[in-house]
Parts: C-alpha cells; structure tokens; sequence
C-alpha cells in the first residue's frame, strides 16, 4: 500500500528524524490559511503516489500566501503521470546544503532487510543504480533490531567526510531502518535527506510503502489509505478477495490463480488480441465472487467479450458451472462468455454450461483464447 | 525415487480443525499420503477421523514419528507455527498459508537457516511425488509417476503444465510449488539442486514468473550444474510495470524482473522456453529426445 509523503514523514517523525511539518490542503483557499499559519516562505508540494513530481510542476516555491494559493491553485489542476493531484502539502521552505539519499527494502535474494546510501540524494535514483551504481552504498540489517549504530556509522562515513555531519547523517539512517521494520515497509525511503544551513538534517522528501499482507494483518493501518487514489474498483475486489488489475484490451478475464491469469493474459496476447484486465478470483468460484468478478470487468465498455479460465483442481469444475450459471442470473451480461474448465468432473460442469445456453464451452486455454478473440472480432465487425 | 517427500514421509497437518486444514489432511489421506498426526492448540487428545490430534507439534512428534509438516494456520500465526515445527526438529515443513507479511518471514528464516529444518513456502501449493505423497493441495489426480521434475512459483499454472505433461505421457518424479512471495524457504537453486541428485529425475520442467531474479540464476544453474534436459515457462510477459500481479512477489518494481529478461536469460543459457503452455510437453519430450 502506497501512502502520502506527508504521512510518511509523521510516520519517521514520530521515529525521530527531523521533519518538516505543514498543512495538508484540498483547495487553493486551505493552501493559502495553511501558508498564513506558517508565516514565512513556503513549499506547495502535490500528493500523489508519483514519483517525478517536480519535474511534472507539482512542487512550487512560494514566498507569500497570496502565491501559495496561486500555486496550489495550478498544482490542483495537474494530472502527474495521469494521476490527478486531488491534494497539497504546504510546508516551510528550508535553507539547504547537501542531499544525500537513504532508503530501505527488503531484498528478496538475501530474504534480509537492506539499507542503501548515496552521496546523490535528491535526483533520480534509479538513475544513479543505473550509470554509477559504485555510488551508492549497501548493509543488509537485522529484521529485529535495526542497523546497530556502529554500521550505521560506517554507512554515514562513506557519503559524508565531514565527522561531525556524518554522526548526524548515521543517527537518521539508524532511526530510518527502525521506522521500515517498525511499519513492516516494503519500502522506506528519504529522498532527500539534506544538510540544513543552521546545522542538522531534515528529511525534506520520504516515500514509505507498507506491506499489503501486514495492511491485512492490522486494519488500523488501512487508514493510511487515500481512497482518491484508488480506481473505482479496487475495494470491491478488495472484499470479495479479488485480485484485479485493469489494462486497456477487450478481453475480460476472469481465471483461478495468479500464475494462470498472467499465463491466460500472455496467451492473449499471443495470439494478436489485447485483454481487458488481470483478475484473480482465488481458490473458490462462489456465486457472489463471480458476481463481483463480472461487474468490475463489465463496468469497463471496453469489453467486448469475457473469457473465463478455471482449472479445477480441488475446486470441483461442476461446482464452478454452477457458480457461474447462477452468477448470469443474478447479472445481466450482453457480452458473448467463453469458458474454459478443466479437471475434477469436468464433463458434469461442461453439461451444467451447455444446458443453460448461458456460455460457449472451450475445452482447452488454447482454444478459449482463440474462440474468445473471434467472438471479440465479431463483435467489432 | 523422488526427491523431499516419498511413501515412508510421515505428515502432521498444522491447524488440521480449520476449514482447509481439515480438507486438505483428508484430501492427502485419501490420495496414500501418511498423515500421522494433527495439531491444533487446545484440542489435543480429539481426533479428525482416525487422525490424532495434538496440542504441540512437539508432542505429535514424540508420539507418531513425524517428520514433516504442513501449515494450514491463519496468517498471523504462521511464523509461531513455522519455529513450533522447526523447534520440533521436523525436516520439511511446508507452508499452505497466504498473506504472510515478508518481513515476518524474513525474522523467522534466519531460526530456520540456523537449524537442520527446510521449509517451503509460505504461499505454496505444496509438493507431490505422484504415486507416494502428497503434500499439499494440489489435485492429485493429474499427476502420473515418471521422471519429470518440476518446480514452480505457481499453484494453478503448475497444474496446468502437470497435466499437459500427464497428456503427453510425461509422468512427474516430483512437482514443487516454492511459492509466490518475495521472501519464501526454499527457492529454485535448492530444488535443482535436488533433482540434480535425483538419478530417476531425467527432465526438469521450470515455471516462473515476473518479479525478483531466480530465474536467471536458475538459468545459470541448469547449464552449469544441472546438465539434465531443461523446459522453462515465464507467466507475465503482458504484465504491467509497479502493478503486482496477484502473487506477492509478482511485480515488476523499477524496471527489474521483467518476463523478457527471464526468457532471455534462459534462452542464452540453451534453455528451451515455451511460448504458449501447450508448448512445455512437445519441447521437453524434443529436449528429452523421445
């Protein structure tokens, strides 16, 4: 789960790292009492789940409060990427020196946590791993106690030659590793961390992304969610235990686990048709998912026709029929359905489809997909 | 032979009185698997049909001679029932259960590397040695007795693949799920590691997918080490990137990952990739040279 950077930053605040405060504004009005408040320069900053923000014009300068409502004003009416900014940060300005970049994953090879370090904060990272990835520093750290100081200190030494900055530099690492184990981060990041004029360092930028799995775990954590940024569909399929995700084809699918709906997607693809969207409907096919299932793809007018792939292993293909023939009664669907079921009592489940006229019965991925692009052809022609 | 799990594995079933745990000891029962024992905390002395049931797995074992598990528990008790089973001495436990936060997993790996226990999974389908074992919740019916290993990051597309292997007369000596999350126990190396061991395993059939990069290292593996006849599918070539794609693991995150990367790896290593899943029985039969 993607969360603000204004939340980000409460959440390395609350661990100890220097942060600055603000105002979250929804209208040019709430920017330019938030900047009042302030009192002094301001950064209007968009709130998007988009990384590039400054170069997309969603981070202003503004001196007064007359120009941060100007600004915020603008900032609202960008769409970043093709996200709409629907908020801004108003924060004090800070008089900066260097920046360095900190961030935390998890690194999958290793299966341990691991802090990344670089004298190059503040630009693109990627960038820097890309062309000079000797410039960035790596230390793998405990899961249950954080980067221990000392390495912290080793870490802090290599981008900074100044003794005294990089004590400073070491302590935000340290407090950073605690704050992505802390909020069980897939991703913690502080980009950049700065050298302030006056001394100390600030995390001017910070980008936290927060384990799917543990968001189920703590449902306290789901109000970190901005439901702005979700599409119109991701809670349903959240509730009916949907994984969904849409694309721009014409081919609705609706298949049993995640390998076999890439795999039925590819295939797709392979064979010169475009699908509509991923969607996982997970072990069971019970009426009510299938329901769910076929409102979030038809809501799509894109879709010309829907391609259901089951392979029904333990889930018995009869059980599955029946769970979508009941589906069609409960929703009214004009668009040609192809259904491919293989495995346990597979013939009962193809007699179940066949008898209620409702769906066209594929016995092979291969040949639904292909039966699913011509009845999508036809209905284009 | 096969390789993990064969017809003398004694299985005790974690969380045996939940909805699938109860399901699936029966299922595994059914198909010849030895399910020796449950355990669910508090129901000790009960029994699922005529399989006893424990408190700890520390007493199944004392009692029936377990040697491996399989975890059906709710998420957030996955990494206690992960370290019971390890602390139990068990030598494979393998982990049904979906939705365990990584970094969960990554505290409880480091005890289970520091002991002689290997665990597979979370997020697994399980494992089967057709004809003697299953470990899991695979259809076991699909599966024939042969000489094809296979290892996958998938549940139903490895289902898919088994039986269109089982079409073509291709029977499996054992078929591994190692899961679909980012951090998991057992990974591709250390399977083909064991079907390199394996005299009866002559092929391997290698399913992979977007995300992370234990493919290429597989790749490398299979023609270094591996030197047996090698078939590879990569799920997600469609997928977009930054989206996760079902599985945990599953997702192209800042360019890496990529299915194209995977299949080219593969394919420079001399590895034959499939392009359409009714490819991987003809091209493993062609590697095979039957």
């Amino acid at each position: 789960m993607n969360i603000h950077e204004y939340q980000a930053k409460e959440i390395l605040g609350r661990h100890g790292i220097t942060v600055r405060g603000g105002k979250v504004a929804r209208t040019a009005a709430e920017a330019r009492a938030a900047a009042e408040e302030i009192g002094a320069e301001v950064v209007v900053k968009a709130q998007v789940h988009m990384g590039g923000r400054g170069k997309a014009g969603g981070i202003k300068l503004a001196a007064t409060p007359e120009e941060a409502e100007q600004k915020a004003a603008d900032i609202l009416k960008l769409s970043i990427k093709g996200l709409p900014v629907r908020m801004v940060l108003v924060t004090p300005a800070a008089d900066i020196g260097h920046e360095y970049y900190l961030g935390a994953i998890l690194d999958r090879e290793s299966g341990l946590p691991i802090m990344m370090v670089s004298r190059e904060g503040g630009i693109d990272i990627e960038e820097v791993a890309a062309k000079t990835p000797e410039l960035i520093h790596k230390m793998p750290f405990d899961p249950d106690q954080g980067l221990l100081s000392y390495e912290a200190r080793q870490l802090a030494h290599k981008i900074e030659p100044d003794g005294k900055k990089a004590l400073q530099i070491a302590g935000a690492i340290r407090k950073l590793s605690l704050a992505f184990l802390d909020t069980h981060a897939s991703l913690a990041e502080i980009n950049p961390l700065v050298e302030l004029k006056e001394g100390g360092v600030l995390a001017l930028d910070a980008k936290i992304n927060i384990d799917d799995s543990r968001v189920s775990l703590v449902p306290a954590l789901a109000e970190l969610r901005d439901p702005d940024t979700e599409g119109t569909h991701d809670e349903k399929a959240r509730t009916f235990g949907l994984s969904y995700i849409p694309l721009d084809g014409q081919i609705g699918c609706v298949v049993n686990g995640a390998g076999l709906a890439m795999a039925t997607m590819d295939l797709v693809k392979h064979f010169g048709g475009e699908p509509a969207n991923f969607l996982d409907i997970g072990g069971s096919s019970s009426p009510e998912k299938v329901v769910a299932a076929l409102e979030i793809i038809t809501a799509d007018s894109q879709v010309k026709v829907i391609l259901f792939n089951i392979f029904g292993g333990i889930t018995r293909c009869d059980h599955v029929a029946e769970g979508i023939v009941t589906a069609l009664t409960k929703i009214k669907i004009d668009l040609p359905i192809v259904v491919r079921l293989t495995g346990t009592n597979e013939a009962r489940g193809r007699k179940i489809l066949e008898d209620s006229g409702a769906a066209i019965f594929a016995a092979s991925m291969e040949e639904a997909v292909q039966e699913a692009i011509r009845q999508a052809e036809a209905v284009n022609a | 032979m096969s390789i993990l799990i064969d017809e003398n594995t004694k299985v005790v079933v974690q969380g045996i009185t939940g909805r699938d745990g109860s399901f699936h000891a029966r299922a595994m029962r059914d198909y010849g698997t030895q399910i020796v024992a449950g355990v669910t905390p508090g129901k000790g002395g009960s029994k699922l049909d005529e399989i006893p049931i424990f408190n700890t797995v520390e007493e199944a074992v004392a009692e029936t001679g377990a040697n491996a598990s399989a975890i059906y528990v709710r998420a957030a008790f996955v990494p206690d029932a992960i370290l019971e089973a390890t602390d139990a001495g068990l030598e494979l436990v393998v982990v049904i259960s979906e939705g365990v936060p990584a970094l969960d997993m990554s505290r409880v790996m480091l005890d289970v590397y520091a002991s002689d226990t290997r665990v597979v999974g979370p997020n697994s389908p399980g494992l089967i040695s057709p004809g003697k074992c299953k470990l899991g919740i695979m259809p076991g019916q699909i599966h024939e007795p042969g000489k094809i290993g296979v290892v996958s990051r998938s549940g139903t597309l490895t289902y898919e693949m088994v039986w269109q292997l089982s079409q073509h007369g291709l029977g499996q000596s054992t078929c591994i799920g190692i899961g679909g999350d980012p951090i998991i126990g057992t990974d591709f190396l250390d399977v083909l590691e064991l079907y390199k061991d394996d005299p009866d395993t002559e092929g391997v059939v290698l399913i992979g997918e977007i995300g992370g990069s234990a493919e290429e290292e597989a790749a490398e593996y299979i023609t270094e080490e591996l030197k047996k006849p090698a078939v590879a599918f990569i799920a997600g070539r469609t997928a977009p990137p930054g989206k996760r794609m079902g599985h945990a693991g599953a997702i192209i995150s800042r360019g890496k990952g990529t299915a194209e990367e995977k299949v080219k790896a593969l394919e420079s290593a001399g590895i034959a990739v499939a392009n359409v899943p009714a490819d991987v029985g003809p091209l493993m039969k062609q590697a095979l040279g039957v």
